[in-house]
């Protein structure tokens, strides 16, 4: 549901902290419709991240002289960020990882290898990206547990009577979904299925990768038992996600990658684990990546995560509005009431990625083909579509651009 | 740029050459493009003396720069020896075409060719291309 925002955003002004704007594609200033790919980045967080190469730069946790204890002091601070962007309980919680296709692999790993089995059923939804999808796929397959899915409407949302059928009388173990789907925007309506799945004992992994760029995320409002996100979405740098876990059940897991720094002792006969979040942190940090995603975080706060919320609710709005008045486009998702700022759409008689092809002649980025959905691209009975998202820096200029390369698309085709 | 969808193009998109399913194939194989998945399916049959390429049909969805270059593809190769065709480079293919690609359009322009060159091998043994290389343990379903 869209909130009314307490103040407005201005995406005008925030704009200009964004340099990649300063530059012109094909003799156009760039309209970049595609941060629900990846988000550009603002200078205040790329600043962030040059300081602390320039004054702070060690590599942490081990050193003793003062420039590695600045290095951790970097690192630490960020995850601090992270846990109350989040609303998490501990900073122990939040593990640092690439992105979160790597935090959900990190789960299905080290809690699905050693807790699925025969009997058990995995339950996904036909909404999810490949990232919380084929990771839970494949254990399943090594496990020998049930791999199933919750189905949709025929506007993209989740079906939600008929979950116990699903499932039977078998042991649900775990249910991984998104908060916000990445390919039509259908914004999830998590609470009931949280409820549902600890009802039957399971646990419920959450990809708030497309959630948490652009509205607030409060991991025990939602009473998941993981989390994880992407910084690069985020306005943060690439190669930086976090995954949040309950403290006890991150206790009682399995590590996942192994190496140094996640150890406690290491002897020729076996190695017992580092304490949280360390277990689930081997090798170097990425400890400069983890410092811009702390700034980025401090940037989405300065603007405010509803006030974002709203102005991408405000751009959905006008976007499907003028997007449905082109002769032949067919319009993928729910209202703009339960959608985020994703607007998914195709024609019959033009591959999607044509149509990219000729919007980015008109310096209008967006993104063409099946956005690591093909369960959900079989279902809408396309193999791929056309993609625009909005972010904080989106301007109603940019869908006026996208619409009127959208006729010149109809124009070359005919 | 609007060469790209110049007439030509455009006209193999709208009318292809050689599109549909060919009922007895001699040989046939199916292609994916993973980075938007679109799919083709090759049909071919030879001739009499079982080496010359008598007609190549495909099924599938795909762009406009697929499907023409497909398309183009089903005329430029008949009469031509399998192993002819297992040997060409695409440039032939992309002389055809005649339109400049960038690297992500040129996986859509090869598609169609690197799956023939799929079905040639299975049906006749002729080399893999490099496209197909190991194509025996990936499961292309």
């Amino acid at each position: 549901m869209a909130v009314t925002a307490k103040t407005r955003l201005d995406a005008h002004t925030l704009r200009k902290d964004f340099p990649i704007f300063e530059q012109e594609f094909h003799g156009k200033p760039l309209a970049y419709l595609d941060s629900a790919a990846s988000a550009q980045k603002p200078r205040q967080m790329l600043e962030a991240m040059v300081e602390f190469y320039e004054t702070s730069y060690a590599n942490v946790h081990r050193g003793v002289y003062e420039l590695a204890e600045r290095a951790t002091e970097g690192l630490e601070a960020a995850r601090e960020k992270v846990r109350a962007f989040l609303n998490a309980p501990a900073a122990r919680e939040v593990i640092f990882v690439r992105n979160a296709t790597e935090g959900i692999n990190l789960v299905a790993y080290a809690w699905g290898l050693s807790n699925l089995g025969p009997g058990d059923v995995v339950l996904v939804t036909e909404l999810e990206h490949h990232s919380n999808f084929v990771p839970w796929q494949y254990i399943a397959k090594r496990t020998g547990a049930e791999f199933r899915m919750i189905p949709l409407t025929e506007t993209g949302e989740l079906v939600l009577d008929g979950l116990d059928e699903l499932v039977g009388s078998e042991n649900l173990k775990v249910v991984a979904l998104n908060l916000v789907s990445n390919a039509l925007g259908t914004v999830n309506s998590i609470e009931p299925i949280v409820e549902w799945a600890h009802g039957r004992g399971a646990i419920v992994v959450c990809d708030a990768a497309q959630a948490a760029p652009h509205r607030a995320v409060d991991v025990q409002a939602i009473g998941c038992d993981f989390l994880a996100v992407s910084g690069h979405k985020m306005c943060g740098p690439s190669g930086i996600g976090a995954v949040w876990g309950q403290a006890e059940l991150l206790e009682r897991m399995e590590p996942f990658l192994l190496g140094g720094h996640m150890i406690r002792k290491v002897h020729a006969d076996g190695t017992t684990w580092g304490d949280l979040p360390h277990k689930f942190e081997a090798g170097t940090a990425p400890m400069a990546e983890a410092v811009g995603f702390g700034a980025a975080i401090d940037y989405l706060n300065a603007a405010g995560l509803e006030a974002i919320e709203q102005h991408e609710h405000d751009l959905t709005a006008y976007a499907l509005e003028q997007l449905s008045d082109i002769p032949g486009i067919r319009l993928f998702g729910p209202p703009p009431e339960r959608r985020a700022g994703i607007v998914s759409f195709a024609f019959d008689d033009v591959h999607p990625h044509d149509v990219a092809q000729v919007l980015d002649w008109e310096g209008v980025a967006v993104r063409a083909g099946h956005h690591c959905c093909q369960p959900l691209m079989a279902k809408l009975g396309v193999a791929a579509t056309t993609r625009a998202s909005f972010y904080l820096y989106t301007i109603p200029e940019e869908i006026d651009r996208l619409v009127l390369g959208l006729h010149r698309v109809r124009k070359v085709f005919g | 740029m609007d060469q790209l969808y110049r007439e030509i193009i455009l006209d193999h998109y709208k009318n292809p050459r050689g599109h549909g399913v060919m009922e007895n194939a001699d040989a046939t194989a199916d292609g994916q493009n993973p980075l938007c998945g679109d799919e083709v399916s090759i049909y071919v049959s030879f001739g009499d003396d079982g080496e010359t390429i008598d007609e190549v049909m495909f099924s599938g969805r795909g762009c406009a720069i697929s499907q023409a270059a497909t398309s183009m593809l089903t005329e430029l190769v008949v009469g031509r020896k399998a192993a002819d065709v297992a040997a060409m480079p695409k440039e032939q293919l992309l002389d055809e075409l005649g339109i400049p690609l960038t690297p992500v359009r040129l996986k859509c322009a090869i598609l169609g060719l690197s799956t023939l060159k799929l079905a040639l091998h299975k049906g006749k043994g002729t080399p893999l291309p490099e496209e197909w290389a190991g194509v025996e343990e990936l499961d292309l379903r």
